[in-house]
């Protein structure tokens, strides 16, 4: 365990230390401030923070696969994946210990988007339940698109390479799913419908904590956290 | 300490290794010398836990490097060959976190980063960004980093590469220094480092063991064995063919140099000199030069190796 937690800091630290972190934490604060602007701040509307949750979570579509590329990519590009993996540590420990710390800077970045709470408090009564649930859902659906990217990570040394095969995974499993299952009816619609993750996070947005949500975000992070380490081990055999 | 029983490794189709067997003993500095490609690096990713052999096994200090991959890593310090780190870390922090992924207390973390600063001469950098320093630098702090547990095997692959000869000779004492309480494995393509540092040498070429012994050992196996060489003044047939009888000389080649000659005499391993001079001084020819020149594991690893590639075409032209 305490391995994890040593792999954890190294992660954050190396996270923070990237400037790539800085461009992408910029954008997404920009890009989810003029949608704050645009959508939520807006004299006259309801006041929730909906709007801003439903296109913060469309972003990260983007933004995640941007963070997370680095994480694998660049130790198996500069090599130092050699020193990691002839230390006394299991391929399950780097890989749990990398998505912790990826997490926790994603959590950060999360946490400075409250601002936006607290201005629209300025103007109106904010129904905190509701920007509670909202936030629980991006934690989750954050997990599983951290896991997606870092899973993206373990496949190839090139960082560009590994940012454009998460984002695509990940817009195959919202956009993609979605506009299929606006196409198909019957069966396929259901089960469409089921693997765009977007559509989960739509009940937490709207402030309803639902079970089914939670166990699906919950297992498509571990389902592709699993992935991740079965690569990261398959490297040793070529 | 280290236990390696018919190692095979595919790539694919082709070996890169071929069923190596070797044994190190504790203590002991051993010399993995090999052109390129023959299967060195290979050999300690599979001793290091990176990679999974085909078939054969490996023992680190008891420790299968397979099944208890996690025990027998516990017990190797590992410095690879392009010297991988983190670049953005300072070389104290670099440090500190490889001796935590070793499991060490804090209090244990402090000493060690001491010593090891020490006998790598990493003081003057310990507070700098390791992106910052120069390559000399960063290969101590590798081997800092393979250090920092006290390891009982330390495998380095090629830890001289892009040194300068200054730092190449620190790093071969250091090396020295630490043989005895480290059992030492160190991979090289450049002779005299492993003749300077080893105590035993293992040759590989073509992925398979062509030699193997002390540098000693090794010069003894020399094909051709010595030869001595002497310039004497005189009929050159009849100094062929007396030469020629003297016990303990094979084959004597003969160059002529104005009035005098030059003859190489080819031993089976025996210092013929004394006998070539009373003989010169019996027949009253003057000799001006004699000595005594023994092959260098130089010319044999240039042997062996040819001989190997030798016997792979042959193979290969048969199949």
């Amino acid at each position: 365990m305490s391995n994890v937690a040593t792999l954890t800091r190294r992660e954050l630290q190396a996270t923070f230390f990237s400037p790539i972190a800085y461009v992408v934490g910029t954008g997404f604060l920009l890009i989810s401030g003029y949608f704050f602007l645009t959508q939520v701040l807006v004299p006259g509307n309801e006041a929730s923070m909906r709007p801003l949750f439903d296109n913060m979570a469309k972003l990260l579509v983007f933004a995640i696969p941007l963070l997370t590329m680095r994480s694998l990519a660049e130790e198996l590009s500069t090599g130092t994946v050699e020193t990691l993996m002839t230390a006394p540590v299991t391929d399950a420990q780097v890989i749990l210990g990398k998505f912790a710390g990826l997490m926790l800077f994603y959590v950060v970045l999360l946490a400075t988007t409250l601002v936006h709470a607290v201005l629209l408090l300025a103007y109106a009564q904010i129904p905190w339940q509701a920007v509670a649930m909202g936030y629980a859902g991006l934690l989750l659906l954050g997990a599983a698109f951290v896991a997606i990217g870092l899973f993206a990570s373990t496949l190839t040394r090139y960082q560009l390479l590994a940012a454009l095969i998460g984002a695509g995974l990940l817009a195959a499993l919202t956009f993609l799913m979605d506009y299929l299952a606006s196409w198909w009816g019957g069966d396929w619609r259901t089960i469409t419908s089921a693997m765009n993750l977007l559509a989960h996070f739509d009940d937490f947005s709207k402030g309803i904590l639902d079970t089914k949500a939670i166990v699906l975000l919950a297992s498509v992070t571990t389902f592709f956290l699993f992935l991740a380490v079965k690569v990261l081990e398959s490297r040793r055999w070529r | 300490m280290i236990d390696v029983k018919n190692l095979t490794k595919y790539y694919g189709q082709r070996p890169a290794i071929d069923n190596i067997s070797f044994h190190v003993d504790r203590g002991q500095i051993v010399g993995f010398l090999g052109p390129n490609g023959a299967g060195k690096t290979t050999t300690i990713r599979i001793l290091t836990g990176y990679m999974p052999a085909t078939a054969g096994s490996a023992r680190i200090a008891g420790y299968d490097v397979f099944s208890q991959s996690l025990q027998a890593r516990g017990q190797i310090g590992y410095l690879p060959e392009s010297v991988p780190l983190y670049t953005d870390m300072r070389v104290r922090e670099y440090l500190t976190f490889r001796a935590k992924l070793r499991g060490m207390g804090r209090s244990d973390r402090a000493s060690a980063i001491r010593r090891v600063t020490g006998m790598c001469w990493l003081e003057d950098v310990i507070d700098r960004p390791i992106g910052q320093l120069s390559k000399g630098f960063r290969q101590r702090v590798g081997l800092a980093d393979a250090l920092i547990h006290d390891p009982a095997v330390l495998i380095l692959d090629e830890p001289t590469v892009g040194l300068d000869p200054t730092q190449i000779r620190e790093m071969r004492n250091l090396i020295r220094s630490l043989g005895g309480k480290h059992t030492i494995m160190l991979s090289s393509h450049i002779l005299p480092e492993v003749e300077a540092t080893c105590d035993r040498t293992i040759i590989v070429a073509g992925g398979r063991i062509v030699a193997s012994g002390t540098v000693a050992q090794l010069r003894q196996q020399i094909i051709g064995g010595s030869r001595v060489i002497a310039e004497i003044k005189g009929p050159t047939q009849a100094m062929c063919q007396e030469i020629g009888k003297i016990s303990g000389a094979r084959k004597v080649e003969a160059n002529e140099d104005g009035e005098w000659t030059r003859l190489l005499i080819e031993t089976a391993g025996k210092d013929i000199r004394e006998d070539v001079a009373q003989l010169a001084a019996r027949r009253g020819w003057p000799l001006r030069e004699i000595r005594l020149e023994v092959g260098s594991l130089e010319e044999f690893f240039v042997q062996v190796v040819a001989r190997q590639h030798e016997e792979q075409k042959q193979k290969a032209s048969a199949a």
